[in-house]
């Protein structure tokens, strides 16, 4: 075992460092979180200016336009554009880490060229229609109704939790097409460009305050059949396509910004007066955050020892699944331990010194259930990697 | 960057834990009790194997390999509670300190596991590694010890000893000691994940394998977690001592002192939680693993120093 970046590995660190000094600076100024049309442009800007530098779609096949890096460079990317306070993929993180992806593996020649050079442009935003009020955990039993009408699916039903739906162009949707087949076997997976009639978006207020979710409801909605990828009643194995570069590096960023955190809240515990000290004269603390950031360290090996498995055998493995869970714990744990340490610091969650801190751990509880919630990835290791019975349905 | 075992590592894998299976299988572990956790047999296996010697150089006996090597052999030896001097035997080889058996202690804790069964103590304080030969030690053994597998002894003071090792060098036996106790709690951990995993399949309760309801199977999925990111934390480590890290070697060994400690505490416990009652006997494993990992981190300073250190380097 070696954890030595090679000499290639540390010319292109040196190269994406040196390429994004020079051009953060050239970054207009990041738009207010309601702002939508702005926050649209911002990232779509960033989006043409990691294109142009050829950094878009960076684990993306060349054959698509993509570079073609290989997991560790992926890996450097993401750590070397998290530190120096990049923008990520923003508003079409939907087009580019799963409708993308998920068209790479599965799409026609036809809907990759369409879509795939446009995702990468910044010049297409997606969003995800798969949960449905009825089917959150349990995505297979969603119900939103597409019937063949000569050459057009007609889709009615509602769609929720589809992120920054306002400003996307596409959709990736799951629909019903098969009502008398077992579950997962009735779903078919289209493309649906949001300016179709009979969409109606509603946005949904959450509990950071801001409105990146919407409901989306579907009245008589035509959709083309050129528009469906892969096989009708074989959405499901589309969308589990999806799921996997969901549960692969999708959490690099984050792990790393929660470091960063940690080393932000240290810093202000020195800062915060208590008695006749500072909040990091309490031992409890300090040990606290101690144990954190080696928690936080240990996630950081597991994703290298994920990333040489990748590497190796082309998938993730179980790395995915165990990352989401203890990630979920630990970054509440922080986000619990800065309310703690602030104290009436934590009561704005605008404007001032502490937001960051405030916005994560309220940002926590989305952690622990999106993409799979703490309980379903509990099921899914103990079933699958364990191999304990399931539960009787 | 390569962060799994290659061919040669997961041979030395391999045959660690074909070594346990065939000496130290559970029932010569427990029966190992009798004589304060050590046999001839066993322990000369453990020589024959290279466990204490491995990190010689080949012209003296030695495999000449490295920490990375040493943890994953430590790894499964913890897996196996193989009891004994093991770290303190292994570091005791490595710095040409004489004994068959050396244990090793931190001189203000006036606590010594293993004295009575070791040739030599390797007293580490803040100027040096001091060794003492076992008969200069007036220890009093504790009655019951909390391991069974652990004796432990009491001293009013400490002879000063022989100076084996100064300066800054302290600071990397230190180091290199909780490298190797914590393969030992990553190991103890995913013992601990097997037994609980292997019962909640086997035992039925309404009807049907506990193991099949969630409130049980969360709680091995929770294991499985502590435990493969408190190795990927151990691996690093050793990684890491060898020179071959990407970051900073004393906060990687800290860092994975304090989750392997976290890993081996917590999954004991909730190996005695799926065993439901059973777990609170005797005759079932879980205590012996939980036992055994208290021990440990209470011999290695306590998980909360390891905290402690973590912060410090915030």
């Amino acid at each position: 075992m070696d954890l030595r970046y090679s000499e290639s590995d540390e010319r292109f660190r040196a190269e994406v460092r040196a390429w994004l000094s020079d051009a953060l600076p050239k970054l207009p100024p990041k738009p207010g979180p309601h702002d939508w049309d702005a926050r649209r442009a911002y990232d779509t800007t960033w989006q043409r200016m990691l294109f142009d530098a050829g950094y878009a779609g960076i684990n993306w096949p060349s054959e698509y336009g993509g570079r073609g890096a290989s997991p560790t460079e992926h890996l450097i990317f993401l750590e070397e554009t998290e530190r120096a306070g990049a923008p990520y993929v923003g508003v079409n993180f939907v087009g580019l880490l799963h409708a993308g992806p998920t068209l790479i593996a599965e799409a026609t020649e036809e809907q990759k060229t369409a879509h795939l050079p446009k995702i990468l442009r910044g010049e297409e935003v997606w969003c995800q229609g798969f949960s449905e009020p009825g089917a959150g955990s349990d995505l297979a039993s969603l119900k939103t109704r597409a019937v063949l009408d000569g050459d057009h699916y007609v889709v009615n039903g509602q769609k929720i939790w589809t992120s920054f739906a306002h400003v996307a162009d596409f959709g990736e949707l799951l629909v019903r097409t098969d009502p008398d087949a077992p579950k997962h076997k009735g779903i078919t997976w289209l493309i649906l460009p949001m300016d179709t009639p009979g969409i109606e978006v509603r946005p949904l207020r959450t509990i950071t305050g801001s409105s990146e979710f919407s409901e989306v409801f579907f009245t008589d909605v035509r959709i083309p059949i050129e528009n469906r990828v892969g096989q009708e009643n074989d959405g499901w194995r589309v969308a589990m396509v999806t799921f996997s570069f969901e549960r692969g590096t999708a959490f690099v960023g984050e792990l790393v910004r929660s470091m960063k955190l940690v080393e932000e809240l240290a810093e202000l515990a020195r800062k915060l007066p208590r008695g006749s000290g500072s909040a990091w004269d309490d031992g409890g603390v300090r040990r606290e955050l101690g144990l954190i950031a080696a928690q936080l360290d240990g996630l950081w090996h597991l994703t290298k020892r994920t990333i040489t498995e990748s590497e190796r055998t082309g998938v993730p493995g179980i790395g995915g699944s165990i990352f989401k869970l203890y990630y979920s714990e630990v970054r509440h744990h922080l986000g619990d331990l800065a309310m703690k340490i602030l104290g009436t610091a934590a009561l704005a969650t605008e404007d001032e010194p502490a937001v960051d801190h405030v916005r994560g751990w309220i940002h926590a509880m989305s952690i622990s259930i999106a993409a799979g919630t703490t309980q379903i990835q509990r099921n899914i290791l103990s079933e699958r990697v364990l191999g304990m019975p399931k539960e009787p349905s | 960057m390569n962060f799994d075992l290659d061919q040669d590592e997961r041979a030395l894998q391999a045959a660690i834990r074909d070594l346990c299976r065939g000496v130290f299988p559970m029932e010569t572990v427990r029966g190992l009790e009798s004589s304060s956790g050590i046999s001839s047999e066993t322990w000369g296996a453990l020589e024959d194997a290279g466990v204490f010697s491995l990190r010689l150089p080949e012209s003296d006996g030695g495999a000449g390999l490295g920490m990375t090597a040493a943890v994953i052999v430590f790894e499964q030896l913890g897996r196996a509670l193989v009891p004994g001097p093991l770290v303190g035997t292994h570091l005791a080889r490595t710095l040409g300190i004489p004994g068959e058996r050396v244990t090793f202690a931190h001189r203000d804790d006036l606590v010594i596991s293993n004295l009575d069964s070791s040739d030599a103590v390797a007293v580490i304080d803040a100027e040096g590694v001091w060794v003492i030969s076992q008969n200069g030690i007036a220890g009093v053994p504790v009655a019951q010890p909390l391991d069974p597998l652990t004796p432990v002894s009491r001293v009013s003071s400490l002879p000063q000893g022989e100076r084996v090792v100064e300066g800054a060098d302290v600071s990397a036996i230190r180091l290199e000691a909780s490298a190797l106790t914590a393969a030992l709690l990553v190991g103890i951990a995913t013992a601990e994940t097997d037994l609980a995993v292997a019962y909640a399949k086997e035992r039925r309760q309404f009807g049907r394998p506990i193991g099949s309801f969630q409130a049980v199977k969360h709680i091995c999925a929770d294991m499985l977690t502590r435990a493969e990111v408190a190795r990927a934390a151990v691996y690093a480590a050793g990684v890491h001592l060898d020179g071959h890290g990407d970051g900073d070697t004393a906060r990687a060994v800290t860092g994975a002192m304090l989750l392997a400690s976290e890993a081996a505490f917590a999954n004991g416990k909730a190996c005695v939680q799926v065993h439901g009652g059973m777990g609170f006997t005797w005759e079932i494993d879980a205590h012996l693993y939980l036992k055994r990992a208290a021990a440990l981190i209470a011999l290695h300073g306590g998980a909360d120093t390891y905290a402690e250190e973590m912060a410090a380097a915030l």
